[in-house]
């Protein structure tokens, strides 16, 4: 049942030491400022699920919050590497980074069977390739009907699935619109959820193509705009391609990454705390 | 006489390999340039079709990612992840997947997730599968953009990340991949396609100024050479305007940037493997 908080709240309510959290939007409508919320948190140990890991897990894994990565591409888009999560695979820094990879059909699956209480999801897909010697959750099945050999992909099911949204109600039914990603999965397959949206509205008109969740389905409910920045929420804000361009840069040095951190996370505890607050 | 690099004469190239009124599938990066030239030139009718769910985008300029927002406002329909893989691509609605890889072997299997020694510990970690894997399966046959080097081509993958055509003939069927497989292969030095018995990859078309030894010195395994290869008409005037149109709008926003992040644009893809991937 949606409660209306403070960001601050939100994730120190919804997000433990050692929980599942996803943190999803396909490029458009990603939760940034709850991910920094959590570095700012210091939470350890978490097993962070998401189809592009992007900026934002860069900075968690960086940041030394993740224990484990489930996930299906790990880059920069359209720039390149993603250098806290190659360096976080490749040398351990700031410390060892399990990984579980699959393909992003087979995690829109495992999603989709989450959400739909199955055990796993079912698709055309892995076969010949090296990802099932080196992940788990995926084995052959074979139909029942036809004979045919599929793949069976196993369900998620997040402690935490995090997402950012255009608009909630004073309810907190939650509304966005544009690339909508793997979000209603994601938050149908967790046992709890975080929505920061840009605003909170007397009562929600329809969009073109909106995808609402109803007050009864979302957990906690924060506004923040601007949080999906560098990410952008449609009708609101625009991508930031140039810091997309500008962190390849920044995350490429371990001094530098952390510096950045100081200033912009750190930094800006009090800002976000006021924002919050004043809703 | 005109000049031009040989990235233009491969993106030029690929663009010409899809034909007006097809379903494409992009991958970002190199593909995504190609496809978005080829609709502003010889193909405005083609339909472009980005993971992140927007089907028919006509974005006008070339997307630094898979999910900016110009994608879905252009677009004629916009659905979520598990729908564009589970009900657009799986079935075999798509007519093109269009591609990156980082390596390539002789039947144009692609590796997009780590180069040696092994798995756990890798010298480069890539970004991984993303939608690669069920768009190499599906798609009714795909098209790789790739620069190539020994480095690139190489004789033996260290990871299977999507197939092409297995281990050789019969393989794709054995392993239910419904698509046609790779049929073309568009480099800054030619193009290659499969040998119609044999399904190894030979060089069919090569550009004004390269060498057949030049190729093969650039490949590694033995390759092999069509003896009906062709050159490559150069780029047209029309088409070096339009693709040089696209790549200025692609960068008008770094333009607003401070230098270092101008720089960052332009050296990135070179200075990392992994900007070569699909997305």
């Amino acid at each position: 049942m949606a409660q209306i908080v403070t960001l601050a709240e939100a994730i120190s309510a919804a997000i433990s030491d050692g929980d599942t959290v996803a943190m999803e939007g396909f490029t458009h409508l990603i939760p940034h400022a709850a991910g920094h919320e959590v570095i700012r948190q210091r939470r350890r140990d978490l097993t962070l699920i998401r189809m592009t890991p992007d900026i934002i897990y860069d900075q968690l894994i960086g940041a030394g919050c993740a224990r484990k990565l489930i996930f299906s591409w790990a880059g920069n888009p359209g720039v390149g590497s993603l250098h806290r999560f190659r360096d976080a695979v490749q040398n351990s820094w700031p410390r060892p980074l399990e990984l579980e990879e699959h393909s992003h059909a087979g995690m829109a699956n495992r999603f989709a069977a989450g959400a739909s209480g199955l055990p796993f999801g079912v698709l055309r897909g892995y076969r010949g390739t090296s990802l099932p010697a080196h992940t788990t959750g995926v084995a052959d099945i074979v139909c029942p009907f036809t004979g045919e050999t599929l793949t069976a992909v196993s369900a998620l099911r997040p402690d935490v699935a995090v997402i950012h949204a255009q608009r909630a109600d004073k309810q907190g039914n939650v509304q966005y619109w544009g690339i909508s990603g793997v979000q209603k999965e994601a938050v149908l397959a967790s046992s709890r959820s975080v929505v920061t949206v840009e605003e909170i509205v007397d009562s929600l008109d329809p969009r073109p193509g909106a995808v609402v969740l109803p007050w009864w389905a979302v957990g906690y409910v924060a506004v923040v705009p601007g949080g999906a920045h560098p990410s952008y929420a449609l009708g609101y804000s625009v991508r930031d391609n140039d810091f997309y361009l500008a962190w390849d840069a920044i995350s490429r040095d371990r001094q530098r990454f952390a510096d950045w951190l100081d200033e912009h996370v750190f930094g800006r505890f009090v800002q976000v705390g006021q924002l919050a607050g004043e809703c | 006489m005109l000049t031009y690099t040989a990235d233009e004469m491969m993106t030029v190239t690929a663009a010409r390999s899809l034909r007006d009124g097809m379903t494409c599938f992009v991958g970002i990066g190199l593909p995504s340039e190609a496809a978005n030239l080829a609709r502003t030139t010889h193909a405005p009718n083609l339909v472009l079709i980005y993971e992140s769910g927007t089907i028919g985008s006509k974005p006008g300029q070339v997307p630094l990612s898979i999910g900016d927002g110009i994608l879905a406002e252009t677009a004629d329909s916009v659905v979520s992840v598990p729908e564009i893989f589970n009900y657009w691509l799986q079935p075999g609605r798509i007519d093109i997947g269009f591609l990156g890889a980082a390596q390539l072997d002789r039947y144009g299997n692609i590796n997009t997730t780590v180069i040696g020694p092994s798995y756990d510990k890798p010298a480069v970690r890539l970004p991984g599968a993303g939608g690669a894997p069920e768009i190499a399966g599906a798609c009714q046959e795909v098209a790789v953009v790739l620069r190539q080097s020994r480095r690139t081509f190489a004789e033996r993958l260290d990871f299977v990340t999507s197939v092409g055509y297995g281990d050789g003939p019969g393989a794709r069927s054995q392993l239910g991949l419904a698509g046609g497989g790779p049929r073309l292969v568009i480099t800054d030095l030619g193009v290659l396609r499969p040998d119609q018995q044999t399904f190894e990859l030979m060089l069919t078309g090569i550009y004004a100024g390269v060498s057949v030894a030049q190729v093969r010195d650039s490949t590694g395994w033995e390759l092999k050479v069509s003896p009906e290869l062709i050159e490559i008409p150069a780029p047209t005037e029309a088409e070096l305007v339009a693709l040089r149109r696209l790549a200025a709008s692609r960068s008008q926003a770094a333009r607003l940037s401070p230098a270092s992040t101008v720089l960052a644009a332009s050296t990135a893809p070179r200075a990392s493997p992994a900007a070569a991937v699909t997305e």
